[in-house]
C-alpha cells in the first residue's frame, strides 16, 4: 500500500492502494465514482476513458502511482454545477443510449476530442472515437450528437 | 445507508449538488445545457413524494402537487421498455408526460405480473395491461371529478393531466389524486381504450427515462451496486468446461494484499446453476483480479467437454447432400421434382459459427446472504440481480438454497446489455454461494475473460439446402438439412429448427430433416434465436435460386410470398404474406431497388418474420479489389404494428443491423477439446463507429396490436449484406464471419 494525492473533478482527493491499482478500480471501489466502467481490462473497449489534463486515457490499465501530478476528470466532473456539458445535453436530447453502459467512456473520449477540435469533421469523430465500442449500435446517434454538441459550443 | 440514499447520493455527487427538480423528460434548451432535472431512480418507495402520493393501482401514484409516478415493472436492457411501457400508461390516464417520474419496480409478481423480458415478448403481452392500468386510473379520476365538480361524468375526459368539463371547468390530477384514489376500481370489460387519433403520447419520440443518469455516470447498473460492508469476489472456473478442482495454491493466494479469502466452491454439474470453481474475496476488484491471475488450479477434466468446432465442421461438411436421420417436414414430392429433367435444381452448404454474448456490462452480482439464528430468525437473502428472469429469481434462491419468497429481497438494476444472456441464473447462484459462506454483503464480478469463455453462446451450424425451378423459373421444391446442436438430446436455442420454417410453408413440395450434435459448450438465447442463422442461409439460398432462374429477387420473392393470407388463421404471431410483401416492397421501393450501380457495388434484399415482426432490409455496398467491403446504406421496413415510441424504435433498428453486420463481419467462437479459444476484444472483434453504415427505417404502421422491436431487424442484414456482395462481385458468401473468406471492413 502506498499514499498518493491528486486533483480529481476538481477536488484534492487521497488515496492509500496497492501502486498498481489501475485508476478505475481505484475510482469505482476506493472512491465511488462508479460513472467509469469496466469493459475489457485491456484497453479495447474505451468504457474506462477518463481524462488525465484532459487527454482522453483509459484508466483500466493506468496504475494509481502512474498518475503524478496530473488532473484527473471523470464523468462525475464533467457537467459545470448544475449545467450539463453541452454533450451530456445532447446524449439526452437525441436519446443516444439503448443499453447506456459503455456512454460514459464515449462521453468523455467526445469531450477530449471538442476542447481541441471545435468543428471536428465525421473523419475526425471516427478517429477520436474509433476506441470506444458499443454493442447495442449506437453509433449514428453518437455522431450527431457530437455534431450538435460542437456547433452548440461554436456559437 | 439504503440502496435508494446511495443512488440519490450518488446522483448528487455526480450533480455536484444540483437542484434536482422532478421532471420526467427534459430536451435540451438551444443554445446552451440544460438546467438539470433528475430523471428515473431518484424516488424510491420511502421517498417524500411517494409518501404523500396517492396509489390509483399498482403502477401509479400521483402526489397532491401532480407528480405522476409511473413503475416500469420488466428489466430493461437497452430494448427501451423502461420508457415504452409507461408511455403506454401515460397515455391511457391522458397524463402529461412532463408530470411523469419513472421508478423501477421492485420484483414482485403477484403484484406487477410477470417481470421477466426477452423474446421481444414484453410489449406484446403487456400492451392490454398497460392500458388497463392507464385506463382505470382515468375512470377513477372521472370519477372523483365529476363529484367535486358536480358534472356528469359522462361529459369529463382527461387531458394533459387534468379532468377537463366540455365547458372548460377543469381539476388537476394532483387536486383530485386523494380522492381518486378512493374511488371504486371499474370493471376491467367496461374499459374503453383509446383510438389511434386521439394519442398524444404513444407515437411520438421520447427520450429514454435513464438518459441523465447515464449521461452522468450515476448509479444504475448492477455492476454499479455498493452496500455497506461489501466485499468484492471473483470466481475462477475451468477453462474447459465442466472441470472440477482437485486442488489450488489457496494458501499463497490467501496472503495476497487486500485478499480476505480463498476457497473451492463445489459445483452441481450444471453449467445454468452452478459449476466447480475457486472464489476469491477481497477488499477490492483490483485484489480479487490480480489474484485471480496467480491462481494455480489442478483441474479434474474427465467428466468435462471435449467439443471441438474443427470435428463439428468436418462432420457436417460430410453430411452435405445426405438428409438428415430425423425428418421434420414432408410436402407433397420433393424427389420428383429434384429428379424432373425440365426443372433447374440448385444445392449449397451453408455455415455459421458459435458467437458470444458480449455485453459491455459483464456478468455480476451483488447478494447479501445473512444467517438467521433460528426458527424467528430465518436467514434471508438481498439480491441486486441484473437478470431478465424477473421473478424466477425467487424460484433458483428456492431450488437451490432453499429460501422461501418472504426470504428473499430482489432488485432489478438496468442492465448494460443483455441479448438473451441474462436469461440464466449462475452468476446469481456464484454470488449468492460465496456471501453465504462469507457472511457479509459480495460483489461478484466476472472478467472479461470469464465473460467470453464461460458464455451460452449463440449455437453455430450447418445448413445443407436444395432448391428446384420449374421452366418458368419458379421454385417448385425446397429441401433443407439442418445440422445443429443439441445438450443431452435436446435441441438448444437456435437449434429448434420447425416445419412452418419459410419457406417451407409456401411451396408445395418440401421436405426438411435435420441433425443433431450433442454437445457439452453451453448455447443460449442470443438476439432473434433461430432466425438470426436461418434468415442468412435461406434468404441468401433463394438469391441463389433467383440468379439461377435469371429472375430480380425483389419478384421472385414476391412470387414465392404469394397471395396475401396468415399463415396460421387466428395466430397473429404468424406470417401474414400480405404485411411481408409490403414491407419487401417499401424497402425496394425507398433503397431505390433495380437502380444501375457502378462496377463492384451492389443492392441486396432480405426478408424476415421473427419474433411475430416483418421485416425487409436492402444492403448497398461496394468492395474493392483487395476485398475492402463498405455497406454505405441499409435500407429497413418494419410491421411491428402501431409504434409507441418513436426514437426508441428507430434506435432498435439501427441498432440491430449495425449489431448484425458486428456480427457477420469478424465475430466466430470456436472451441477445442471442450475449451473456449476466444478471450477478449483483441481477439473478439466488434464494428467500430467509422464502419457504421447509414441506416434509413420506414414503418408501415398497421393496425395490428404492437409487437416487440428489440430482435427482429438483426435476421435480415447478414442476408442483405451476403446478397449485395454477389451483386456486387459475383461471389457467393455462404459462411460467416466474412473475414474467414479474406473480406476486411
Amino acid at each position: 500500500m502506498a499514499k498518493y494525492a491528486f486533483v480529481i473533478n476538481g477536488e484534492r482527493t487521497e488515496l492509500d492502494v496497492e501502486p498498481n491499482m489501475p485508476l478505475l478500480w481505484a475510482l469505482r471501489d476506493e472512491l465511488g465514482l462508479i460513472g467509469t466502467k469496466y469493459g475489457c481490462g485491456i484497453g479495447q473497449c474505451g468504457a474506462c476513458t477518463v481524462h488525465l489534463d484532459g487527454v482522453a486515457t483509459r484508466s483500466c490499465l493506468l496504475p494509481v502511482s502512474a498518475v503524478g501530478d496530473q488532473v484527473v476528470t471523470t464523468i462525475e466532473g464533467l457537467a459545470q454545477g448544475a449545467k450539463l456539458h453541452p454533450l451530456q445535453a445532447q446524449w439526452i436530447a437525441q436519446d443516444v443510449a439503448q443499453c447506456g453502459y459503455c456512454q460514459t467512456g464515449r462521453i468523455m473520449s467526445a469531450a477530449a476530442l471538442l476542447a481541441v477540435n471545435v468543428a471536428p469533421t465525421d473523419e475526425d469523430i471516427d478517429v477520436a472515437m474509433a476506441g470506444n465500442y458499443c454493442r447495442c449500435g449506437t453509433y449514428n446517434r453518437i455522431r450527431s450528437a457530437i455534431h450538435d454538441a460542437a456547433q452548440e459550443m461554436g456559437s | 445507508m439504503s440502496p435508494a440514499d446511495e443512488v440519490i447520493s450518488a446522483l448528487n455527487v455526480a450533480l455536484k449538488g444540483a437542484e434536482l427538480s422532478r421532471r420526467g423528460f427534459i430536451r435540451a434548451a438551444a443554445g446552451g445545457g440544460v438546467v438539470l432535472a433528475s430523471i428515473g431512480v431518484r424516488a424510491q418507495p420511502g421517498d417524500e413524494t411517494l409518501l404523500v402520493s396517492s396509489e390509483l393501482n399498482a403502477f401509479i401514484q400521483v402526489s397532491p402537487e401532480g407528480k405522476i409516478t409511473i413503475y416500469s415493472a420488466n428489466p430493461e436492457m437497452g430494448q427501451g421498455v423502461k420508457t415504452t411501457l409507461p408511455m403506454v400508461i401515460a397515455e391511457e390516464l391522458g397524463a402529461r408526460w412532463e408530470d411523469v417520474s419513472v421508478l423501477q419496480a421492485p420484483t414482485d409478481e403477484s403484484r406487477f405480473g410477470s417481470q421477466r423480458a426477452g423474446g421481444s415478448t414484453t410489449v406484446p403481452r403487456t400492451w392490454d395491461q398497460m392500458r388497463r392500468m392507464g385506463a382505470s386510473a382515468r375512470e377513477m379520476f372521472i370519477s372523483a371529478g365529476a363529484l367535486v365538480m358536480e358534472l356528469p361524468r359522462e361529459e369529463l375526459k382527461t387531458r394533459a393531466s387534468k379532468v377537463t368539463h366540455i365547458s372548460g371547468q377543469s381539476m388537476t390530477f394532483g387536486q383530485l389524486a386523494s380522492l381518486a384514489a378512493k374511488q371504486e376500481v371499474p370493471d376491467e370489460d367496461t374499459l374503453q381504450f383509446k383510438s389511434r387519433e386521439e394519442y398524444t403520447i404513444i407515437g411520438t419520440s421520447v427520450s429514454g427515462v435513464d438518459n441523465l443518469v447515464i449521461s452522468t455516470g450515476a448509479a444504475l447498473f448492477g455492476i454499479d451496486t455498493r452496500v455497506p460492508g461489501m466485499l468484492y469476489a471473483a470466481y475462477q472456473k475451468c477453462p474447459t468446461i465442466g472441470g472440477v478442482v482437485k486442488r489450488a495454491n489457496l494458501k499463497e493466494i490467501k496472503s495476497l494484499p487486500g485478499i480476505v479469502d480463498a476457497f473451492v466452491v463445489k459445483g452441481n454439474g450444471n453449467p445454468r446453476e452452478l459449476l466447480d470453481g475457486v472464489a476469491l474475496v477481497g477488499r477490492n476488484t483490483y485484489a480479487v483480479f490480480s489474484a485471480k491471475a496467480r491462481l494455480k488450479i489442478d483441474w479434474d477434466t474427465s467428466d468435462a467437454a471435449d467439443d471441438s468446432w474443427t470435428d463439428l465442421v468436418a462432420e457436417a461438411t460430410r453430411l452435405h447432400g445426405q438428409r438428415g436421420k430425423i425428418q421434420v417436414a414432408d410436402k407433397g414430392d420433393v424427389s420428383a421434382e429434384f429428379t424432373n429433367p425440365d426443372n433447374t435444381v440448385l444445392d449449397a452448404f451453408y455455415e455459421f459459427p458459435f458467437v458470444a454474448h458480449l455485453c459491455m456490462e459483464p456478468m455480476n452480482c451483488t447478494a447479501h446472504y445473512r444467517q438467521g439464528e433460528g426458527l424467528f430468525d430465518p436467514d434471508t437473502l438481498e439480491i441486486w440481480a441484473p437478470t431478465q428472469g424477473g421473478g424466477r429469481v425467487f424460484r433458483i434462491a428456492k431450488s437451490m438454497f432453499g429460501l422461501d419468497q418472504d426470504q428473499v429481497t430482489v432488485h432489478q438494476p438496468r442492465l448494460g446489455g443483455s441479448f438473451g444472456r441474462r436469461v440464466y441464473f449462475e452468476f446469481l447462484a456464484e454470488s449468492i454461494e460465496i456471501s453465504k459462506r462469507m457472511q457479509a454483503p459480495v460483489k461478484l464480478t466476472w472478467t472479461r475473460e470469464d465473460d467470453i469463455r464461460h458464455d451460452f453462446f449463440r449455437t453455430g451450424g450447418f445448413q445443407s439446402v436444395k432448391g428446384a425451378l420449374n421452366r418458368s423459373g419458379k421454385l417448385i421444391a425446397f429441401e433443407d438439412h439442418f445440422m445443429g446442436m443439441a445438450k443431452d438430446g435436446r435441441a438448444v436455442s437456435g437449434s429448434r429448427f420447425s416445419a412452418s420454417q419459410f419457406p417451407m410453408l409456401n411451396v408445395d413440395n418440401a421436405y426438411a430433416s435435420k441433425t443433431m450434435f450433442d454437445i457439452d459448450i453451453p448455447c443460449g438465447p442470443w438476439r432473434a434465436p433461430g432466425s438470426n442463422t436461418t434468415a442468412f442461409v435461406v434468404q441468401s439460398f433463394l438469391d441463389e435460386m433467383a440468379h439461377a432462374a435469371g429472375r430480380d429477387y425483389l419478384e421472385f420473392l414476391l412470387e414465392i410470398m404469394g397471395e396475401p393470407r396468415w399463415f396460421e388463421p387466428g395466430n397473429i404471431r404468424s406470417l401474414n404474406t400480405g404485411r411481408a410483401s409490403a414491407v419487401i416492397r417499401l424497402a425496394a421501393e425507398k433503397a431505390g431497388w433495380g437502380r444501375a450501380l457502378p462496377p463492384g457495388r451492389g443492392l441486396g434484399l432480405a426478408f424476415c418474420f421473427s419474433h411475430a415482426a416483418h421485416i425487409a432490409e436492402v444492403a448497398e455496398v461496394s468492395v474493392d479489389a483487395n476485398q475492402k467491403l463498405t455497406v454505405h446504406e441499409v435500407t429497413v421496413a418494419v410491421d411491428v404494428g402501431p409504434i409507441i415510441n418513436m426514437s426508441g424504435a428507430l434506435s432498435q433498428v439501427e441498432g440491430a443491423v449495425i449489431d448484425g453486420l458486428s456480427t457477420m463481419m469478424g465475430q466466430k467462437i470456436t472451441f477445442e477439446n471442450g475449451q473456449v479459444q476466444q478471450s477478449n476484444f483483441h481477439d473478439y472483434s466488434v464494428l467500430r463507429i467509422e464502419d457504421a453504415p447509414r441506416v434509413s427505417t420506414h414503418f408501415i404502421q398497421s393496425d395490428f396490436a404492437p409487437t416487440g422491436l428489440g430482435e427482429p431487424a438483426l435476421p435480415p442484414l447478414a442476408p442483405a449484406v451476403g446478397n449485395a456482395i454477389f451483386a456486387a462481385t459475383g461471389h457467393r458468401v455462404r459462411k460467416m464471419p466474412l473475414t474467414d473468406a479474406g473480406y476486411t471492413i
